[in-house]
């Protein structure tokens, strides 16, 4: 049945004479890949070269401080409980007095850990975190380890570094 | 006594030059090739090992050396380690009889820039290239696996079916010369005179035929993976595969010289009088060993361009193509050049004879072939 005027309908006869001598087709080829020849790669070097990956990838976590430089993240496992690779755990603890500089709620973790060879980069805790605390960022992937005790990321690596704060574009 | 000596080490020391550039070329072949497919691909190719990935072939045999050596237990020992031994063999034996430059004059003595000048130049270099089949008939064989010896028996069908074409292609150019020397086919061509210009259709055919000869593609249907996983080297590791590998490039170069010396005026160049008397005839000699050796490289592009384009023939189709297409085109081309050199006009006829030939498929095209329905 003929649904659409779309339908080319392919006739297959004999070979023109043409066709049949195949060098005109061979000369055509060879001219195409020529052009290819003279044409730029479009190879990038990868660890050399990297190209930008869009405002959204998904790439190392990180732990935001707020402006005044206290962290954000109160320990509400929330990001935990989000996890499907279960890649988070943490221990909480209670703001003493005098620490209200270095965090902003008065619960924080006193522990948390990211196992990065559980981890898919999925980024549901980036989702889950009420206190916009956890974020995985755009522009930095997280390096390749060669020993088992590297896996784990504790908050030496995961806390962000007032000197070199992480700025997603569209962010002020 | 002295004078034997002297031509002794005149010969060894060009054997050895030659020796060393085919192996040389043979060897950057393979990058090339690697460079060249991945330039057509719109790729970089390799080159991770030095600058531009140029010790890319020194790695790769070191890695062909490291491999296991692999013989299967069924196979026949010695028939199998003699297999890629004569195809490099072979390779490496057509190479004597091209002329590679004109004569040196070194202290008064004169060297032909040529491994050896035997009056049957040509027919060597066909001898050659036919026991080149044995190579890989006798690795097929000896591998004791089906799909070897049906690579090893298409490598060996193909060969002689296309010797027949290309030989008679080759009866026009001696028709020509009157000689079967190489070293005079090519001074019969000196000052612009080059082959190509009256055997026009010989030179497809040649090229066509030797396509066939160093088994590539279009034609690579020995090893064709699609169809007999790897053809007659598939039981093949290590450095024995390497050397079958390594034969098929040295091939290339081998028959693009050949080509350069049949057709395009071997180590003729344009300016070599010019040359000549600014630097002296030594100098012209070598400007000419460059010409024919950059007239061979080119050669060995086009076949790189070619394997890059084109995709394989069907078994069938190679075997159409080779008996009642070339064999019979290679015909009319002697009788052409046959007629052209009766009249004492062979540019003029053979283009003649080329026109005719269109005109005539033409005709045959429009009065006897069913048409496309339109």
């Amino acid at each position: 049945m003929k649904l659409s005027n779309k339908t080319k309908v392919l006739e297959q006869g004999e070979m023109t004479l043409a066709e049949r001598m195949y060098l005109p087709a061979i000369v055509g080829g060879m001219a195409t890949t020529l052009k290819h020849f003279f044409s730029k790669p479009v190879t990038i070097r990868y660890p050399e070269q990297t190209r930008y990956l869009g405002p959204v990838y998904r790439g190392q976590h990180i732990l935001k401080r707020d402006e005044a430089g206290a962290e954000r993240c109160t320990a509400c496992g929330l990001c935990a409980v989000a996890c499907p690779a279960e890649a988070i755990s943490m221990v909480a603890e209670e703001r003493k007095a005098g620490e209200e500089t270095l965090y902003r709620e008065e619960k924080y973790a006193k522990v948390y850990e990211i196992n990065m060879l559980r981890c898919i980069f999925c980024g549901l805790c980036e989702e889950a975190c009420p206190k916009e605390a956890i974020f995985l960022q755009h522009d930095k992937m997280v390096p390749v380890f060669h020993q088992r005790d590297e896996v784990i990321w504790g908050k030496d690596k995961l806390v962000e570094k007032m000197d070199h704060r992480y700025l997603r574009d569209g962010w002020k | 006594m002295e004078l034997i000596t002297t031509v002794f080490i005149a010969k060894a020391i060009i054997v050895g030059v030659v020796f060393a550039i085919t192996l040389g070329v043979a060897a950057y072949s393979t990058y090339f090739e690697r460079k060249i497919a991945a330039f057509m691909q719109d790729r970089i190719g390799p080159d991770r090992a030095g600058p531009f990935g140029i010790l890319q072939p020194l790695a790769d045999a070191v890695k062909m050396f490291m491999k296991e050596d692999f013989i299967p237990a069924n196979s026949n020992k010695w028939l199998f380690i003699a297999g890629p031994c004569l195809s490099m063999l072979t390779a490496l034996m057509t190479s004597a009889v091209v002329p590679f430059g004109d004569s040196v004059t070194i202290g008064g003595a004169t060297f032909d820039l040529q491994g050896i000048d035997v009056n049957i130049g040509i027919l060597w270099v066909f001898g050659i290239v036919s026991l080149g089949v044995y190579g890989i008939m006798i690795g097929g064989w000896a591998s004791n696996n089906k799909f070897a010896l049906l690579g090893a028996i298409r490598a060996a069908s193909q060969n002689i079916s296309y010797e027949l074409a290309m030989g008679m292609a080759i009866i026009t150019i001696l028709m020509i010369t009157g000689s079967l020397s190489t070293k005079e086919i090519v001074e019969v061509q000196q000052n612009g005179h080059w082959n190509i210009f009256y055997q026009p259709l010989g030179f497809i055919i040649f090229i066509i035929c030797a396509f066939a000869e160093c088994n590539r593609t279009p034609f690579d249907l020995p090893e064709c993976e699609t169809e007999l996983i790897g053809g007659y080297h598939t039981e093949y590791s290590s450095m024995k595969l390497g050397f079958y590998l390594f034969a098929e490039y040295i091939n290339m170069f081998i028959s693009g010289a050949v080509m350069a010396t049949l057709y395009f005026g071997g180590y003729d160049y344009p300016g070599v009088d010019f040359v000549t008397q600014q630097f002296g005839s030594n100098v012209a000699s070598f400007v000419g060993v460059g010409a024919l050796i950059g007239k061979s490289l080119g050669f060995v592009f086009v076949f790189m361009w070619v394997r890059w384009t084109i995709p394989r023939f069907r078994y069938d189709q190679l075997m159409n193509l080779g008996w009642t297409g070339l064999i019979p085109l290679a015909m009319y081309n002697v009788v052409v050049t046959g007629f052209g050199i009766l009249v004492g006009k062979p540019f003029m006829v053979s283009i003649a004879g080329l026109v005719l030939l269109i005109a005539a498929l033409f005709v045959y095209d429009q009065l006897l072939v069913k048409k496309k329905i339109a």
